[in-house]
């Protein structure tokens, strides 16, 4: 089977204002004007909420740092639902309509669909996100980011998410009909690009998400109205979690969708098999929304049948894509440096990838988080018995921190360090920090991660203001949260150093003159007499990535069978 | 009349992105939602002592 690149398809309309495209001087690609202006006013507002978000991460990390503990107890829990709002929710989901209007038109040369719809959505989400951020800071929305009922917010609360969920919705509605009428006009030919493809599957998993939002907030927003009774609090779990996990699934199909993408602007890297790729993108569609199940493990309403098949994703097919992506994407780097010639040893090509561009080491980061932290810390969290011992502790913050932050948003800021130079025709400004900011960023949410898990590990629950009350917590917990207030703090200052460099270019940076690329980050050099394509032809090329891939494995088995015994040590049979 | 090969049958339906869209919607809302739904709608309802 063949597919397209990313190469650009053959130009049937000459760029210019009065078709609306324009040529990019850097890659080559036309640029349709009209998508470029929405997914600048998305990414954005993204980088907005992004900081919010991170203004609260460090004041409730200095919080839950119990030597700290800097907040009163009523704002704790209004930071916490701000935090949570505004990072899983807010700064993902205008990132992600970014990506989407990305997706759907440069790479197929395509012209968006609708002006006027992607204004109805970005006007919609961005009044939902202000009225929501409102609500919860003047304290008529103390009740966290899941608001299970009985808890009872403000209605504005609940009209607000509404308003975010069906703006996304009609988003995506724009996204697909984009598609709809670049196949119709043949502006590509063959299958869609891979990049285009894996924002597809978000784009579905995106639509289950919003469905279920609309399922749990429609009512829960006419029962805060006094208009019908109150729904019952199991269901509302069950179908809350439909938009709260599935959100999650999203970020993990548009973040694998970057890594491929930054791969192959990086490193010239092409997918080592596109099928198996695109493959497991639609066992992600089938699969991945089912793991939502994973926080009813301990909700006594639904069987364990549903439980054991649901957080398996289907018997792990799900947890198969992951790694085939997880070893697809390094496979095909290394495939590349080979074919540049990068071929001595096991290793030898990873030293001359390049890690001082920005966007390929937040691409490096966001991979081996996502993976050895996030991945392994999941699937063994997500086993029915094995979560009896972690529900409602901080080792599931300790996950989702690694998934969702040290993967997916790290891999959105390295996005960001070609889309705002490509879509604003500025330079980043302050170029050495930049190159810093994914270090600086991954390293902190990393110690934010480890901290947590392991205060969790000793008992430490998750969403609580003081530990101190319980009196059972050594100093191991303390140093743990102690670690993770560190952590959060080199974590916040790479996300304002992040916020200070893309708002400092849009302003300040240098424009590009015409017909001028983008200045270079620096991509993988080709050494004289390299193989090339010729590589392609030896499997066993790729026997880094494949030895990465034991280490991965063997972690992960490690990890998984301590769990086991920690699970024998607490629920003794005789 | 067109000689070129029809693709074959996998790629086909890899790329009919309205099948996986119906696809996406309906595996996650039969095996999670609805299952679920059922589940709990067959919960009896506690009995005050």
């Amino acid at each position: 089977m063949s597919f397209p690149t990313l190469n650009p398809p053959p130009p049937t309309p000459q760029p210019g204002r009065e078709t609306g495209l324009r040529k990019c001087a850097t890659t080559g690609l036309d640029v349709c004007l009209a998508a470029q202006r929405f997914i600048k006013l998305n990414a954005v507002a993204a980088i907005v909420f992004l900081l919010f978000g991170g203004i609260a991460a460090i004041l409730l990390a200095l919080t839950r740092w119990q030597a700290v503990h800097l907040l009163r107890v009523d704002w704790f829990y209004r930071i916490l639902t701000f935090h949570g709002l505004n990072m899983l929710i807010f700064w993902m989901l205008f990132f992600e309509i970014a990506i989407l209007y990305f997706a759907c038109t440069i790479p197929l040369k395509a012209r968006l669909f609708s002006r006027k719809i992607a204004w109805l959505s970005f006007g919609m989400m961005l009044t939902g996100a202000i009225m929501t951020n409102v609500v919860i800071i003047q304290g008529k929305a103390d009740v966290l980011m899941t608001s299970y009922l009985p808890l009872l917010a403000h209605p504005l609360f609940y009209l607000g998410i509404i308003l975010v969920a069906v703006g996304t919705l009609i988003g995506v509605f724009n996204f697909f009909a984009t598609l709809y009428v670049a196949k119709r006009d043949r502006t590509y030919e063959g299958s869609l690009p891979l990049v285009t493809y894996g924002a597809t599957a978000a784009a579905i998993i995106a639509v289950v998400t919003l469905l279920h939002g609309a399922i749990v907030m429609i009512p829960t927003f006419a029962f805060s109205m006094g208009w019908i009774s109150q729904p019952d609090p199991m269901w509302y779990r069950m179908i809350w979690w439909g938009l709260g996990h599935q959100s999650q699934q999203v970020n993990v199909c548009a973040m694998v969708s970057v890594w491929y993408l930054i791969g192959q602007l990086t490193t010239g890297s092409k997918p080592v098999n596109e099928t198996v790729c695109r493959g497991a993108f639609v066992l992600y569609i089938l699969f991945i929304n089912l793991a939502s199940a994973h926080h009813l493990l301990v909700d006594p309403g639904v069987g364990s049948s549903w439980k054991i098949w649901n957080t398996s994703y289907a018997m792990y097919l799900a947890v198969l894509a992951s790694m085939i992506h997880g070893f697809t994407v390094p496979a095909s780097v290394e495939m590349a440096m080979r074919a540049k010639g990068w071929g001595r040893g096991i290793f030898g090509w990873v030293g001359a990838l390049p890690w001082r561009n920005p966007a390929f080491s937040a691409a490096a980061l966001s991979l081996v988080i996502f993976g050895f932290v996030g991945g392994i810390t999941g699937v063994t969290l997500g086993t029915q018995q094995i979560n009896i011992i972690a529900h409602n502790t901080l080792r599931i913050t300790g996950h989702f921190h690694s998934t969702v932050v040290g993967g997916t948003s790290l891999a959105f800021m390295g996005l960001a360090f070609y889309v705002v130079p490509l879509m604003f025709q500025r330079d980043f400004i302050w170029r050495k920090a930049a190159r810093v900011q994914p270090w600086l960023f991954g390293g902190g949410i990393l110690l934010v991660s480890l901290g947590m898990s392991f205060a969790g590990s000793l008992g430490v629950a998750r969403r609580t203001y003081d530990i101190e009350h319980a009196g059972v917590y050594g100093p191991a917990a303390h140093l743990f949260l102690g670690i993770m207030g560190v952590g959060a703090i080199i974590a916040v200052v790479g996300l304002l150093l992040f916020v200070v460099l893309c708002v400092g270019t849009v302003f300040f940076g240098e424009r590009h003159a015409k017909g001028e690329p983008m200045a270079d980050w620096g991509v993988a050099k080709e050494l004289p007499g390299a193989p090339g394509e010729a590589i392609f032809a030896d499997h066993w090329a790729m026997k880094g990535t494949m030895v990465l891939t034991g280490v991965f494995l063997a972690c992960f088995a490690v990890y998984y069978f301590a769990n086991w015994k920690a699970l024998a040590d607490v629920w003794y049979v005789r | 009349m067109n000689q070129e090969p029809k693709p074959p049958l996998l790629k086909r339906l890899m790329d009919n992105h309205w099948l996986l869209l119906v696809l996406g919607v309906v595996v996650p809302m039969l095996s999670y939602t609805l299952w679920g739904w059922i589940e709990l709608l067959f919960v009896p309802v506690a009995q005050l002592p």
